[in-house]
């Protein structure tokens, strides 16, 4: 049986980091990817925070393929008929060394597993891997493509669906109340109008986040990212609500939503080049597996280290850090030459001390107060029917605008929004 | 242009490498159980149909690979697995 030190399964963010980090140290470790090539079958909505993750990569950065640093943050109400935009542009978000990125995932994955290839990582594509190799509790290896390969550690960072923790015994399948499906087109459009319709210059970019119509009132929402020369466009929606009463089918909301009069204006002319979806877990805190067993670390999407902030959705900076952590486990674990999962527990606590584990406790009330109708329908609705009423010149008389504005939050409504800013305490 | 004719000219810009056999399959007897519907309406792809007697048919070509429906419907409905390496949807832009 072929022998690594450390089995990586998915050439993902999380599989590459754990790679980059343990090849640096002159660790034995082949990364196993299903498709074609690192970054094949990864798909993000997407955004790259960078701030968190730079100090665990000093040198990587320099030449990433980034689409754009994104300089301006909108988000968008989106009402039946109209909607209220608020957008902010801020100086330290154009700053150097930047704030966030718009990313690609094919293109930015393949670079990554580049650098890991510079230092020494194998990387093997279209190499599924079938099962971990479990004796008496342990993970020994992996079978992938009819062979059985050994390693002193598999680190799975396999995404979301986390099969083979899933086949190690170490987490069930996952439920539609804990998971939103993502779906995207990317756009080709001409940089230059880009540049006029998001008011950018070059390099530079916009991001954007859509609540309400967008998804017919279900928990989730619409995104836009500028990229270099294209657009990526799409929507999030959690997988208990599809199928409900609507029953809109999710390519028909993402059809509707591109035909949006906000959002039909600023894709026109462009040809869409790539439909993709992705699952995204989104139960924060309550939803995470399992990190380690005796011979396994878990990292990434697989480890259900995606979070939904509401303003922000973030999934990339935890694949990546989890994955450097999972590289100094096992480094840790090697001095010890102790695989066992009390060894490997050090993972949990280097999670715990860092800005990961410290976001999911942070954020771990989140989740449920976001799980409020009134945030995806009503108050999308009410936004533009205060803005409406104060805009309009009717054909006789106008009202006075505070009347204007008491006449759709009443009593009743200051002591709902009240509740839900007591709820909102926890985010 | 049809809802559907629409989405397979879309999945049509996708590369797609030949599937060897089926990844995903409705488990025999499972065809009418309803939590497909949530499939049917969920499906990036729109894969999973329901014919006029109540039952849900997958069609695999197209698929995205992204998982809502094993975790819509769950592994009890679905026999779910990866393509073979190297086989499926391979993103150029992700």
């Amino acid at each position: 049986m072929e022998r690594f030190e450390v089995i990586i399964i998915g050439a993902g963010l999380a599989g590459l980091a754990a790679a980059y980090t343990l090849a640096g140290e002159g660790i034995e470790v082949v990364v196993l990817e299903r498709g074609e090539f690192p970054g094949a079958k990864n798909v993000s909505g997407g955004r790259l925070y960078l701030n968190p993750v730079r100090p665990l990569f000093p040198s990587l950065w320099e030449d990433a393929p980034f689409e754009r640093k994104i300089v301006h943050e909108g988000i968008t109400l989106l009402a039946k008929e109209g909607s209220v935009a608020l957008e902010y542009s801020g100086e330290e978000l154009r700053r150097p060394p930047g704030h966030s990125f718009s990313v690609l995932r094919s293109r930015f994955d393949r670079w990554l597993a580049e650098r890991a290839e510079e230092r020494g990582a194998a990387i093997l594509p279209n190499t599924l891997v079938e099962r971990p190799l479990v004796e008496q509790g342990r993970v020994i290896g992996v079978r992938a493509g009819g062979e059985d390969l050994a390693a002193d550690v598999v680190i799975s960072c396999d995404g979301a669906l986390s099969l083979t923790a899933e086949k190690a015994g170490l987490r069930t399948p996952g439920f539609p109340r804990d998971y939103a499906v993502g779906v995207k087109e990317v756009i080709a459009l001409d940089p230059g109008k880009i540049a006029d319709r998001f008011h950018v210059s070059e390099g530079e970019g916009s991001a954007r986040l859509y609540l309400g119509e967008v998804t017919k009132g279900m928990f989730g929402g619409g995104f836009l990212y500028t990229n270099r020369d294209s657009i990526s466009i799409g929507l999030v929606i959690r997988i208990e609500d599809i199928g409900g009463e609507a029953a809109r089918s999710v390519p028909a909301l993402l059809d509707e939503f591109k035909e949006r009069p906000e959002i039909c204006s600023l894709v026109r002319g462009g040809t869409t080049a790539e439909y993709s979806a992705h699952l995204i877990p989104e139960a924060g805190l309550r939803g995470m597996g399992k990190l380690y067993g005796d011979g396994i670390i878990i990292a990434g999407d697989a480890a259900g280290l995606a979070l939904n902030l509401g303003l922000t959705v973030r999934g990339m900076e935890y694949a990546l850090a989890s994955g450097y952590y999972a590289a100094q486990a096992f480094l840790r674990a090697k001095g010890k030459r102790d695989f066992s999962a009390p060894s490997l527990e050090v993972y949990r606590s280097l999670l715990d001390d860092s800005f990961v584990l410290k976001d999911f406790r942070n954020f771990a009330g989140t989740p449920d107060v976001l799980d409020n109708p009134r945030y995806f329908e009503h108050y999308p609705e009410l936004a533009a029917a205060v803005f409406r009423d104060l805009y309009k010149v009717p054909a006789g008389s106008k009202d006075t605008l505070f009347s204007t504005v008491r006449r759709h939050v009443d009593l009743k409504e200051i002591w709902s929004i009240l509740k839900d800013l007591k709820k909102a305490s926890a985010i | 242009m049809s809802e559907n004719a629409g989405l397979k000219a879309k999945l049509g810009l996708d590369v797609f490498k030949p599937l060897g056999k089926p990844h995903i399959r409705i488990r025999p007897g499972m065809e009418k159980d309803s939590r497909l519907k949530a499939a049917v309406t969920g499906c990036p792809a729109g894969l999973y149909t329901e014919n006029e007697k109540g039952e849900v048919t997958l069609a695999i070509d197209g698929c995205l690979e992204c998982g809502t429906c094993r975790i819509a419907c769950g592994t009890d409905v679905l026999d779910w697995n990866y393509p073979q390496g190297g086989e499926g949807v391979q993103f150029r832009f992700g």
